[in-house]
């Protein structure tokens, strides 16, 4: 018999990263929220690898933080190793990533949750969503407990009728063994919503007493330490650091996967869900690439209080006496004992094209979803849309406008449009080659491009905000002083030339100018720079970037002025495609189903043609849109 | 959406006489700046008063191009509401596209098909109850230029441009790949080899610009299909044509469609006659190639020349071809006419109101007026010489040559040490350059790339 238990004004159903950044912005947005958790012991749970950051992940972070999020503050304060990846490449690309203690990262953030006023933590499995007149009215839990809600945010991650698998061996349970969330896809379906099924998995956890690193490289941390939150500094967080070690797989542990591949799930036949090409399997890897005499495993430490290590690279759902065999013909895991064997894990998720970029579903007014259950892999891509979740949902019952941010503006902007825009068919992981203006969206750079915002929502103090101002009026003026410092072409400048390898000047030349040549920076000609004033690092960092790429930067800012003209061009929510004349037919079925938010996501959908978006716009215009 | 300048030829080509370059958009009054001389050589038009036309002199830096005259129409009293500037000159074909390639070299663009359309509705000069016309414009004409570009595109070109990408997307995923998943994958000592790779892109693109300019790139011409019952005499009527010294004779194998062409060049007006499997060998085009087939082949072509037996009656066969020709550009040959007459030209003139040449094949006799039949129509602007072919070859030069300089930039950035991140963007631009000859976007590419061709992960 079902009953009201209590209402809230947003309900949070999951406790994930996605769920845990939902929660703390609907919360701090002064929002009466709800934290739904099968186990509030999983808050904030890391079940898969125990970093936070690398390649474009870095930035998605930088971005939450820069936003008001709390994934960079709770790993700054848990990490046990950080380095920047990338540094001898472009700023675009230097990526910064840590190592984390994972169980310190989710006690830290429960306890951040626990603490937040609004924020109310509920150990409950979510049944139904409850609808009416298309407009979600609350939900429902197994034990019919019935939380009348203006909002829910469904952030299910890898629970949604989970089934992890090893070899013969299948349990209907989510990561870890734990409970697996069987009720809320008929729901889902019922509301006629679109589920898919994607798969990942997992290496096994191995006893840290029983490797032998000597025979391994160690792998540092970077000395100075650069922070995820713009509130921290080096100086701040540092510490000491833990290493990993990396070592390699041989002939002998291709052979023995070659072997018994037809006793893999994954080649049996028996996983259905669709893998990411990101994270393939170590079996993955060597059936695709027969020709690899070895592959990268990195050891890593999952924390400071286990010594259970994690195996990257190595992830694998081969039957238990194959990976017993299989890791201990690595050199170094010879005697390795496994604590947790590896597994692939399946579960059900959206069709995220049901989704408007702010994350709301179109058919379903008020219900908004975040995560894994949009398709996404990683926890910092969930994290960034469970940010986006919560911020819009909050935006919506506070009757302000909500935020869609493009892909000029940001790494979340870009997967956010791909999610809901593309045909994606496996589990989505951000990489820097997605993103078609990198040099903009830098992680250096995050927070001058989206603080203002995050100020705008509520989620950045005034503090903060003031600070920002500050560091973009040095910027400016900084940049300003270089272009119209003139450099004669006197002894002490070329002798300062001429040590740096640089070419002679000829004539007068501004410091800006000598900036740009790839052996100096702005740094470097501080020896001949009279008037300069000592500014802090980061505003240095943003100086000589901006001057040295001024060419690659401008050029992309002229793309992006192309690009805002479709971006700002919206198209009303309920355009029937079949009035509009002349569309291809391909286009016109594509643009029914996915209802893009603006010409530019229509110009992005596969299948809908330079000429179909011409058509489109000729018939916005003779429609008056 | 996009307010750059664009430019395209706005007359048909095949209609002998004045043709007209049209430039639109905020540079247009630069542009003629660059390539208009006046007689005293001092004249400027982004100087002169809108709405006057002016006689003069294009030069593409030094060279001399034409004689014309020039209209300038300033916004937004023009068909565009943008500046729009015509230029009117008389040198025929050969002479108009060096025009519109000089204004494109000196900052327009090319058009799209229905772009000056496009840009005339958006801009408010066009009716509203006119959008519908418009959008059809749009997407017909972009369809057959689509169509065009890659039906003319030669089978070879065509797989050389699609090798050259290839070349390119991969070494463009592994830096992508390695930028990505740096732990995993070096890009040490990869720039030596990435120089090569470009280096000799560079000039593969170099030769393929050179075919172009050449004219090689794409096959203008008329398209040309002999249809006909078997044995009525298509074989001699195709080797009299291709076989005398008069014509131009070139061995095309198609690799994008199965069939053996044949270019002809009858005074100055080529026509590509489209030898369709079996037309010349099998008996029974009706049976053995199908009526779709021969329905199909009529629905490309730009003329078609039906050949009848004079000497055997008309049968089932003949009506069929009849109907399938009925709306489409033809001429009736008569041949066998050196033996006993059995069909009554008037009579076939009732069943098909097209121009009938009487011929024999065998005793090469009506050939010349069969010849004088086509140029008197060429020049009448009757064959529709398709424009599209034509503005096609000129994008595709233009896309090879910019994509040249892309990968010229790539070079640079190698040498002045710049990261390797700062190469994809370049690498990223030829390749789109290149999609473009061949109809490809790019979507999904370097992503699906970079998990087909490397390693990724952990």
């Amino acid at each position: 018999m079902s009953y009201i238990y209590e209402s809230y004004d947003v309900v949070v159903v999951g406790a994930g990263h996605a769920g845990c950044e939902a929660a703390l912005a609907t919360a701090r947005l002064s929002l009466k929220t709800l934290l739904l958790t099968i186990s509030v012991e999983s808050i904030a749970l890391m079940p898969c690898n125990p970093n936070i950051g690398g390649t474009s992940k870095g930035h998605l972070v930088k971005e939450i933080d820069a936003l008001g999020g709390e994934m960079g503050k709770i790993i700054d304060k848990t990490y046990i190793q950080s380095k920047m990846l990338n540094k001898s490449k472009g700023p675009a690309v230097h990526s910064l990533r840590a190592q984390a203690d994972k169980m310190e990262y989710s006690y830290t953030m429960r306890k951040t949750l626990e603490n937040t006023p609004n924020l109310y933590i509920k150990q409950a499995e979510v049944s139904e969503i409850l609808v009416e007149d298309n407009k979600v009215v609350g939900i429902k839990t197994s034990s019919d407990a019935i939380y009348p809600a203006k909002a829910i945010i469904l952030c299910t991650g890898t629970y949604l009728n989970a089934r992890c698998i090893y070899g013969d061996i299948s349990n209907y349970t989510g990561p870890n063994g734990l409970q697996a969330a069987t009720l809320l896809t008929e729901s889902l379906k019922s509301l006629g919503i679109e589920m898919f099924r994607f798969k990942t998995g997992t290496p096994a956890r191995i006893d840290k007493r029983s490797i032998d690193f000597s025979k391994m490289q160690e792998q540092k941390g970077d000395e100075r330490v650069v922070p995820f939150s713009f509130t921290n500094t080096p100086e701040g967080i540092s510490k000491e650091q833990v290493s990993c070690w990396l070592t390699y797989t041989n002939e002998r542990t291709h052979e023995i996967i070659n072997n018994n591949l037809h006793r893999s799930p994954m080649f049996s036949g028996e996983i259905k869900g669709t893998g990411t090409r990101y994270c393939p399997s170590i079996e993955d890897k060597i059936y695709r690439f027969p020709d690899r005499e070895r592959h990268q495993v990195f050891i890593e430490p999952e924390g400071n209080y286990t010594n259970e290590m994690y195996v990257s690279g190595l992830s694998t759902s081969l039957p238990e006496d194959v990976q017993y065999e299989m890791y201990r013909s690595v050199a170094g895991l010879e005697n390795a004992h496994i604590v947790r064997n590896g597994y692939a894990i399946e579960y059900d998720l959206i069709n995220p094209n049901q989704l408007k970029p702010t994350l709301e579903l179109k058919n379903i007014d008020g219900l908004f979803s975040a995560g894994q259950m949009n398709g996404s892999s990683g926890y910092e891509e969930a994290a960034a849309q469970g940010l986006i979740a919560g911020i819009n949902a909050s935006m919506k019952l506070l009757g302000k406008e909500q935020i869609v941010l493009d892909r000029s503006q940001a790494y979340i902007g870009v997967l956010i449009d791909d999610l809901v825009t593309k045909d994606t068919r496996e589990p989505y992981r951000m990489m820097t080659s997605r993103a078609e203006y990198r040099l903009l969206l830098r992680q250096d750079n995050a927070d001058l491009r989206l603080t203002k915002i995050g100020y705008k929502v509520g989620l950045i103090d005034e503090k903060q905000y003031k600070r920002l101002l500050e560091k973009e009026k040095q910027i400016e003026s900084e940049i300003e002083r270089l272009n119209n410092t003139a450099i004669g072409a006197n002894n002490e400048v070329q002798a300062f030339l001429e040590k740096h390898n640089s070419t002679a000047l000829k004539t007068a030349s501004t410091l800006a100018d000598l900036i740009k040549r790839p052996e100096l920076s702005y740094d470097l000609v501080s020896e001949i720079d009279k008037d300069r004033v000592d500014l802090p690092e980061e505003v240095r960092e943003q100086v000589n970037i901006n001057i040295k790429y001024e060419g690659y930067i401008t050029r992309q800012l002229q793309q992006v002025e192309q690009f805002k003209k479709l971006e700002k061009k919206l198209i009303p929510h309920d355009l029937d495609y079949d009035k509009v004349p002349s569309l291809r037919n391909e286009a016109r079925v594509k643009l029914s189903a996915i209802r893009p938010r603006s010409v530019g996501q229509a110009s992005r959908i596969s299948g809908v043609s330079p000429a179909d978006i011409s058509v489109l716009l000729v018939y916005l215009k003779m429609i008056g849109k | 959406m996009t307010n750059d300048t664009i430019a395209a030829i706005s007359t048909s080509l095949s209609k002998s006489g004045l043709s007209i370059i049209r430039i639109s958009g905020k540079d247009a009054l630069s542009v003629i700046d660059k390539i208009y001389r006046s007689k005293s050589g001092n004249k400027k038009i982004s100087e002169v008063p809108s709405h006057t036309i002016h006689y003069g002199y294009i030069y593409d830096e030094e060279v001399l191009i034409d004689e014309v005259m020039v209209l300038v129409m300033k916004g937004p009293k023009s068909y565009t509401k943008e500046d729009v500037v015509e230029i009117d000159c008389h040198g025929g074909i050969v002479v108009t596209k060096k025009i519109l390639d000089t204004v494109i070299k000196h900052g327009a663009r090319l058009a799209e098909p229905g772009e000056f359309t496009k840009r005339a509705f958006l801009n408010g000069r066009i009716d509203l109850s006119q959008a519908e016309a418009v959008m059809d414009i749009i997407n017909s004409k972009n369809e057959l230029s689509l169509k065009n570009s890659l039906s003319q595109l030669k089978g070879n070109v065509l797989d050389k441009i699609k090798e050259i990408r290839s070349s390119i997307m991969h070494d463009l995923a592994f830096i992508e790949a390695a930028l990505d998943d740096p732990e995993h994958i070096s890009l040490d000592g990869f720039n030596e080899e990435l120089e090569n790779n470009i280096n000799v892109t560079i000039k593969e693109l170099g030769r393929l610009l050179k075919s172009a300019e050449n004219g090689r790139l794409i096959k203008e011409g008329i398209n040309t299909v002999i249809l006909g019952k078997p044995n009525v005499g298509k074989s001699s009527l195709l080797n009299i044509l291709v076989g005398t010294d008069r014509a131009i004779v070139t061995d095309i194998a198609g690799t994008t469609r199965d069939t053996l062409e044949e270019s002809v060049n009858i005074g100055g007006i080529t026509l590509n006659i489209i030898d369709t499997a079996g037309i010349r060998d099998t008996d029974d085009i009706v049976e053995k190639i199908g009526v779709e087939k021969a329905r199909k082949v009529a629905n490309e072509a730009d003329l078609i020349i039906y050949v009848i037996d004079a000497s055997v009656p008309l049968d089932i066969n003949d009506e069929i071809i009849i109907d399938i020709i009925r709306d489409k550009k033809a001429i009736i040959l008569l041949n066998k006419t050196d033996l006993d007459m059995k069909v009554d030209p008037n009579k076939i003139k009732e069943l098909l109101d097209k121009d009938i040449i009487l011929i024999s094949a065998k005793e090469n006799k009506g050939i010349n007026r069969l010849e004088d039949w086509i140029i008197d129509n060429f020049f009448q602007g009757n064959l529709d010489f398709n424009d599209e072919v034509m503005i096609t070859n000129i994008r595709q030069k233009n896309a090879i040559s910019e994509a040249i300089d892309s990968l010229n930039n790539v070079i640079s950035s190698i040498n002045d040490n710049l990261p390797e991140d700062f190469y994809s963007i370049d690498l990223m631009n030829a390749y789109e350059l290149l999609g473009e000859i061949i109809g490809e976007t790019v979507n999904e590419d370097l992503v699906d790339t970079i998990f087909s061709d490397f390693c990724m992960g952990k």
